[in-house]
């Protein structure tokens, strides 16, 4: 990151979940998902049919959502996701269980909680998310910040 | 997150390889999950899905018939093959992809049969008890108040949570399988009392009597509070159990509900204070005629009255269930059209063919199967499109998983369409 983008980005500080360091293009909803009949484990589409994102896949996003929700399969269901190379790049949550961790771990991303403020709120689609699973820290550079980078 | 020198033996290898890769993937879990410490555990419910359709896919083809290598990818999360050892823990097995006599009727091929036999020998070898149901209480796997236990199959977590006092969270197949090697699991959620409490108070102003009426009441619940502890006010008399089996897997299936307390019914609400024991109250809610209708309306993808499947057992029916499916289908005939299917754990029916039951359903036309189920098995009848069960958990998931339109009933109006092929129930 250059000196001009570190002026608009924002950190949140939150607790690592699944360590490591990674960064992507976010993909928020304010939605749970479900494992089991909520998304297809080979492209990492969304699928629950009154989901708001429905039709888009998570593969390669930084993944921010409030939490996992449904049959106790979610782990499983991720688990092949990752298989499937379709898995998300990160995940940033808010709503912790076990569904939750335990897909977190077998999915294998760095993940993170428990972050300051409402990460829902804060990071919009199409941002540009660092995600640190080891200290539970994320920067965003919002996507118009990436604009005036690019025209600058 | 502190580990008792036990535990850090077995993770630097003192016990194998197998179990020190199960106790990573706790400990990994536990610090994911902000637990402070590992609790023992030898009581674990879990999955062996190695031949469950969509599991089984994930394997490569050539390794399929390796439970060794199965086990390692789809229940530990391992990339090497590791060979697995005998479980440490009580271990229960929950459903698995057919009856293994009637698998010719459920459509089984026999190259999923010869899978399913392969993760027998397997379960038999390690000590997984094939009860082979998702109602492992019902045949006699009952934890002890207190009893922090692994379970997953959120409807059997529900009901060993508040009806019985066990501490348990909803596991997933790698959870159990990593505390069944090594004993433990995170002390964390609903294994510490706080958690337990309730958050949300339910005054059940209408009297609900029937299976049908408790599962709608449980499903309005879930969708209501979600994964929070609602405590019931109201209910002024002891519920038959197979009324909170409906209950609570109906709960869980609309929202993501692990315990409930009924007060004066469970043993952590002798009453309503107790249910909450200091927590703050979050909200009120009535549940009165109204909205058990507003609730039976949430199922609304029965349209073609001519049924062409009943399903009954989800949860896993009781014997008590078989024996009034039995006896209203005792001397008469399914319609030409419809099929009956009614699922049961292999110990159940057992005594059933001893009392007669199975006889019964059988020379009716219906069937009465074991070890699976038509969601997680994935095994219906050809070209059913319409379905109807007793089930509200059942009929949640029929439409999402196989696009069957669904009608949610009582128990004798499935029966009534059974015998006609036609669907004439409804909320009464």
């Amino acid at each position: 990151m250059g000196g001009r983008a570190a002026l608009s980005n924002i950190i949140l500080k939150g607790r690592g979940v699944v360590p490591g360091i990674v960064e992507g293009e976010a993909l928020v909803t304010s939605q749970t998902i479900s494992g089991f009949g909520g998304i297809d484990n080979q492209t990492g589409e969304i699928t629950e049919v009154r989901h708001e994102l429905r039709g888009q896949s998570f593969k390669d996003k930084v993944l921010v959502f409030p939490g996992a929700k449904g049959s106790s399969g979610w782990a499983s269901h991720f688990q092949t996701v990752r298989l499937a190379g379709a898995a998300p790049k990160a995940m940033i949550f808010n709503i912790m269980t076990t569904k939750m961790a335990l897909g977190a771990v077998v999915t294998r991303v760095p993940a993170v909680t428990d972050l300051d403020q409402n990460p829902i709120d804060v990071i919009k689609t199409g941002d540009w998310v660092k995600v640190d699973g080891d200290s539970g820290i994320v920067e965003i550079t919002p996507a118009t910040a990436r604009r005036d980078q690019g025209n600058s | 997150m502190k580990l008792t020198d036990q535990e850090k033996a077995v993770l630097d290898g003192a016990e194998g390889e197998a179990r020190a890769h199960a106790m990573d993937l706790i400990v990994r879990y536990g610090r994911a999950l902000g637990a402070e410490r590992l609790v023992d555990t030898n009581s674990v419910a879990g999955g062996v899905v190695g031949s469950l359709p969509g599991r089984r896919d994930v394997v490569p083809e050539d390794k399929r018939m390796d439970m060794n290598a199965v086990y390692s990818l789809l229940n530990l999360d391992s990339d090497v093959t590791l060979e697995i050892p005998p479980m440490k823990t009580k271990t229960y097995r929950l459903i698995e992809a057919m009856d293994p006599t009637l698998w010719e009727v459920q459509g089984v091929s026999s190259d999923t049969k010869a899978l399913v036999d392969n993760v027998s020998d397997f379960c038999g070898k390690v000590g997984y008890q094939m009860c082979n149901t998702c109602t492992p209480y019902q045949v006699g796997h009952v934890p002890v108040f207190g009893e922090h236990c692994a379970w997953m199959e959120s409807s059997a977590v529900i009901y060993i949570n508040s009806l019985i006092g066990a501490r348990t969270n909803v596991e997933g197949a790698q959870s159990t399988a990593a505390a069944a090697l090594v004993g433990k699991i995170p002390y964390w959620g609903f294994h510490t009392p706080e958690h337990r409490r309730a958050s949300h108070l339910i005054d059940v102003e209408y009297k609900v009597e029937s299976m049908l009426e408790w599962g709608l009441l449980g499903y309005f619940i879930g969708e209501k509070v979600k994964e929070k502890v609602p405590a019931l006010n109201g209910i002024d008399y002891v519920p038959d159990t197979d009324f909170l089996k409906h209950f609570g897997a109906a709960a869980a299936s609309s929202g993501g509900i692990e315990m409930y307390h009924v007060a004066g019914v469970t043993p952590e609400a002798p009453s309503i204070e107790a249910a909450f024991s200091g927590r703050t109250c979050e909200e009120e809610i009535v549940f009165g005629r109204k909205e058990l209708e507003e609730a039976y309306g949430w199922f609304s993808t029965g349209k073609d009255p001519d049924v062409d499947l009943i399903v009954f057992g989800c949860p896993h029916a009781s014997l008590d269930q078989v024996k009034l499916v039995a006896s209203l289908l005792d001397g008469k005939k399914l319609s030409l059209n419809t099929h009956l299917w009614m699922f049961t754990p292999n110990a159940l029916r057992a005594i059933a063919d001893r009392m007669g039951y199975t006889d019964i359903i059988r020379k009716a036309g219906g069937y009465l199967m074991t070890d699976s189920c038509v969601a997680l098995s994935k095994v219906y009848p050809k070209g059913v499109k319409v379905a109807a069960t007793d089930s509200c958990k059942q009929a949640h998931y029929l439409p999402a998983i196989h696009g069957f339109e669904t009608w949610l009933g009582s128990t004798e109006q499935c029966v009534e369409a059974a015998l006609t092929g036609k669907w004439a129930g409804g909320l009464r």
